[in-house]
């Protein structure tokens, strides 16, 4: 609707790209994110030898490719954050149609590594995990039939895309994998909020959900032990949660020292699910604190920007992605301080995953095109771009 | 737009243009491009609101998250870094009231397996099999080799066997450290400390939880941080609490008994100098007793027949049926009592150990006990007061020492108190109370006639209880000064003329009171040849500073081919050693002549042999 009303919007031709990406990306956003890899990086270098010489192999093979990841993450996030938003659109389209197949043939080709949850495709060079390369692609989808409804004569998008968040975590459910499902669900809440749901259908949603959690609580053991491990108040200190919470005590503010952390030796999910206790307990509640500031700088920038977007689409499918960032950074950090009961999820641009690391990098690539500074028609704008393009120029 | 309709409200709150909002109030009847701009610009605020609210929801997350992780480090980290963390401090000390380290704590190491990452399970647990040969092979072979990811292995180890263990080089062990309690002076004063046991448990520390005696009693408070190790300081002189329990442990052998118990307080403050049960246990091996249930808690060494023993004490009791006479009736020393024998109540045929007479004074009652004039001058006096008195000398509840068994030691009072009851009770039986409930009477009756409160806390002033209250020594009066006067003349007299003539001549001047109970047999009714004696006694009697209660349970001892079983016989002999060896060491100095004639005090120590 802002390119009928106002006129085209999109970068004149000619322009070079760089610098016009530079201008208009949010630059503080990007530069957190940046910050949580290097994290990210050096928390691998932390943990993960540790899980390698578990599994037998050389102490600096999960880093090593984790540095490759990373590297290819960053370079992924920019790339993505350059192109335009109906490029993106039609890309993300065409990736949700490809990982909704892949997908719902999971249970057919997929692979669990040992463990019951078949959640990756393994791939010869590494494994994929088809879930969270949907993140982005269902964000787009759904906002997409959100905003059909805004048009005269439109469908009413919001069923259709309720249907594909419930399809979706219906099959993640299935898995099992509660923590993503619900966060698909989460998302997906949040954008109908965003694009003006009725606040009596929300209640009635929360409502549902809530049955929906006692129902899966009712009939999967998997869900109903993590719920009870975690109503018994004080854990277990052999257990991960116990393992957790010890590991933030022992750090203290300031940590152990480097390298000189215990609970990477007995934890499982030291190097994904539950990195931050390992950073908590080798560089202290400082740096716990620090990588909680970074992701509460994404969020309300991005936020605080898409509160400009004059476009619908982009309002409510950046508020999605944002949504699937924060959300999963929170619930990854709330299960390791007791806040939340235990799921698998990973904290993004931390833990260590081939798969979530791409994966987060387009979702917050995208993320990144849709907040960069662009024309919002209104009167301020007008005047304020060229000029300050051209304080640039001198 | 029907979805738009339900957030209207929040909407116009939003709004603050009214002229705006007059437009936009109604958008369906606007027309064209101009109604379809005026929603696109209603949706876009509405959307714009929802987006601070849902800026506010994740802001507040995050701001949870962080304060919860802050919380967690710091709130939690006081409790563990003082007990769980072998790096923080340890439980407080107990000392005896001469600074002698009763209770301490040694940093030892602990180990545990990980069976998951040991190279090489079977060779390792042959290897601990050579180092600790107390572990059981089976058990060692079916841990170490199965699937368990984590197994104690050894709580506590010696430094040596720590050393040996670091030398087999198996990386699936896991050594930890924590603090252990130590007696140093073993079973000395055993039944007064009680105990720990481990708490919550790891490899960085080990909670140490106190679980009998004054461990136990003071759990909280010796585990306190903010206690910052000042050590508890108790009223037992270890110097005094040794010789006590030496002698009585060789007296015991000599009667030929099984239980004995010994208590030595200070009569004014309550101070509890010694206090000992036999037979007794090493506190540093606590565990393996506790966790051998005897069918009859009474007869296991952790017993502390002092304070959990409830006895019929016989004619200890004596002494406090004169003092409610003196007290509440009209008699003095003096006055005489009718002692004919026997004595009927409500169908009890009473009678004395022997016969003395149709009358005697109210002194020579006491003196050659007898069971008659206590019993008609309980009758005279009536149940009421009987009650009265005995409830207000604290024999109908537990006394309340600083010991966790305590609160346990009920006095077994009858129910229902009828004449005969009241008859039975003037001369110590029917009422069952602890030796600690004799010494703290004894105590009231001859320091003046103030009660005492015992207490097991140097300083008589009572410190404070387990929940930090402060507890004061009540002085509330029992007897009057002159009734206390007439008490301790009452006790000389039994020594010097009575039952316990044995201890006449001991140099501290002994006044005291003797029982033997018939014991009671389980099957009902009483022995008639199994007694429990008891000796209740004062030094000096003249003023006396100290109370000595002895108990020994199923004497018998051959005199001259006699079998005697009685107290003046058992229990006194062993009170006047008692007295003898300790009193010096109280600081006390000897009041009489070895002829009964005037001291010659300062003398005796330079006297040329």
């Amino acid at each position: 609707m802002t390119g009928i009303v106002f006129g085209p919007v999109a970068v004149s031709a000619g322009e070079p790209i760089l610098p016009r990406w530079w201008q208009t990306v949010d630059r503080w956003s990007l530069a957190c994110l940046l910050i949580l890899a290097q994290i990210g990086l050096v928390m691998a270098l932390a943990s993960s030898p540790a899980t390698a010489e578990r599994n037998g192999l050389d102490p600096f093979h999960y880093f090593h490719r984790q540095a490759f990841y990373t590297g290819a993450a960053i370079a992924l996030l920019v790339i993505v954050s350059m192109m335009r938003i109906e490029l993106l659109r039609r890309l993300c389209i065409l990736g949700f149609v490809v990982g909704l197949v892949a997908l719902l043939l999971l249970p057919v080709f997929g692979t669990g590594f040992g463990q019951p949850a078949k959640r990756w495709f393994s791939l010869g060079f590494g494994s994929v995990q088809p879930s969270e390369f949907i993140k982005p692609c269902f964000v787009m989808v759904s906002a997409w039939f959100f905003v059909a409804v805004g048009k005269l004569g439109g469908q009413s998008g919001e069923r259709i895309s309720l249907l594909l968040a419930i399809g979706i975590a219906a099959i993640l459910a299935l898995q099992p994998d509660f923590g993503q499902a619900s966060l698909f669900l989460a998302a997906w809440g949040v954008m109908y909020f965003v694009a003006g749901a009725p606040v009596l259908v929300l209640m009635v949603l929360a409502g549902a959900t809530g049955i929906a959690g006692v129902v899966a609580y009712n009939t999967s053991e998997h869900f109903m032990r993590r719920i009870d491990l975690f109503l018994s108040g004080e854990p277990d200190p052999s257990s991960q949660l116990g393992f957790a919470v010890e590991a933030l005590r022992n750090g203290g503010y300031f940590g152990v020292g480097v390298g000189e952390g215990q609970i990477k030796w007995s934890l499982p999910d030291a190097h994904t699910d539950f990195i931050i206790a390992v950073a908590a307990e080798e560089y202290g509640l400082v740096l716990v604190l620090f990588v909680i500031l970074l992701f509460l700088v994404i969020t309300v920038r991005s936020l605080l920007r898409l509160a400009r977007e004059r476009s619908p689409f982009i309002r409510i499918a950046g508020t999605g992605l944002m949504s699937m960032f924060a959300l999963q950074a929170l619930i990854n950090m709330g299960v390791a301080a007791r806040l939340l009961p235990a799921k698998g999820m990973t904290l993004p641009f931390i833990s260590y995953g081939g798969s979530s690391a791409l994966a987060t990098a387009i979702l917050m690539g995208v993320l990144l095109a849709f907040t960069r500074t662009r024309p919002q028609g209104d009167m301020e704008d007008a005047f304020a771009l060229p000029d300050r393009r051209g304080l640039r120029a001198n | 737009m029907s979805l738009a309709s339900g957030s209207l409200s929040a909407e116009s709150f939003a709004e603050s243009g009214a002229e705006r909002e007059g437009h936009a109030s109604d958008p369906r009847k606007s027309d064209g491009v101009s109604g379809l701009w005026q929603s696109q610009e209603r949706r876009r605020r509405r959307s714009r609101l929802r987006l601070f609210i849902l800026l506010a929801v994740l802001f507040s997350s995050f701001v949870v998250l962080g304060i919860r992780m802050i919380s967690l480090v710091d709130g939690q980290s006081a409790r563990d870094r003082t007990s769980l963390n072998a790096a923080g401090l340890p439980r407080a000390e107990i000392h005896d009231r001469n600074g002698n380290r009763l209770a301490i704590n040694l940093k030892v190491a602990s180990m545990a397996a990980r069976p998951r990452e040991m190279i090489d399970p079977e060779e390792t647990a042959r290897s601990l099999k050579r180092i600790f040969p107390d572990l059981d092979d089976n058990w060692l072979h079916r841990n170490l080799t199965g699937q368990r990811k984590f197994v104690w292995l050894r709580r506590q180890m010696s430094p040596e066997q720590h050393q040996a263990v670091r030398n087999l080089g198996e990386p699936g062990l896991e050594f930890g450290e924590r603090y252990i309690r130590l007696y140093p002076a073993g079973s000395l004063a055993a039944h007064v400390l009680g105990g720990v046991r481990f708490g919550e448990e790891g490899l960085t520390g080990a909670d140490l939880v106190g679980v009998a005696g004054v461990e136990g009693y003071f759990d909280t408070m010796l585990g306190d941080p903010e206690r910052n190790g000042k050590p508890l300081v108790l009223s037992i002189d270890s110097a005094i609490q040794s010789t006590t329990r030496l002698i009585l442990e060789r007296g015991m052998q000599v009667v030929g008994a099984t239980i004995a118990s010994a208590i030595l307080m200070d009569v004014r403050s309550g101070e509890v100098i010694a206090m000992v049960s036999l037979p007794d246990f090493d506190p540093n091996d606590r565990r393996s007793l506790a966790e051998t249930k005897p069918e009859d808690p009474a007869r296991s060494p952790l017993f502390n027949h002092a304070v959990q023993g409830i006895y019929e004490l016989g004619s200890t009791q004596k002494l406090l049926t004169a003092a409610m006479a003196l007290e509440h009736g009209p008699y003095s020393p003096e006055t005489m009592i009718n002692v004919t024998s026997p004595l009927y109540t409500q169908g009890f045929r009473i009678t004395d150990y022997r016969y003395y007479g149709p009358e005697m004074s109210l002194r020579d009652v006491i003196v050659k006990s007898s069971n008659i004039g206590v019993a008609r001058i309980a009758l005279a006096l009536g149940p009421q007061i009987q009650r009265g008195f005995l409830s207000r000398a604290g024999f109908f509840e537990p006394v309340p020492i600083e010991l966790a068994e305590a609160s346990g030691a009920r006095p077994i009072v009858p129910g229902e108190w009828r004449e005969s009851t009241t008859v039975t009770v003037s001369y110590g039986h029917g009422l069952s109370v602890s030796p600690l409930h004799l010494a703290a009477a004894y105590a009231a009756m001859v320091n003046g006639g103030v009660r005492v409160r015992p207490t097991l806390l140097k300083g008589g002033d009572l410190g404070s209880g387990p929940d930090g209250k402060k507890r004061s020594q009540s002085a509330e009066r029992l007897v009057s000064a002159r009734t206390s006067a007439t008490l301790r003349d009452f006790l000389r007299g039994v020594v010097e003329d009575g039952t316990a003539t044995i201890a006449r001549g001991n140099p501290y001047q002994i006044g005291g009171k003797t029982g033997t109970a018939d014991k009671v047999n389980p099957s009902g009714g009483y022995f008639k040849d199994r007694v429990v004696a008891s000796f209740a006694s004062v030094f000096p009697a003249s003023n006396p500073t100290h109370v000595l209660v002895v108990i020994v349970d199923d004497p018998e001892i051959d005199i001259q081919g006699e079998a005697k079983r009685t107290a003046g016989w058992t229990a006194v002999p062993i009170a006047a050693e008692v007295v003898l060896r300790t009193a010096p060491l109280i600081g006390l100095r000897p009041v009489l002549a070895p002829e009964g004639g005037v001291p010659d005090g300062i003398l005796r120590a330079v006297a040329p042999e």
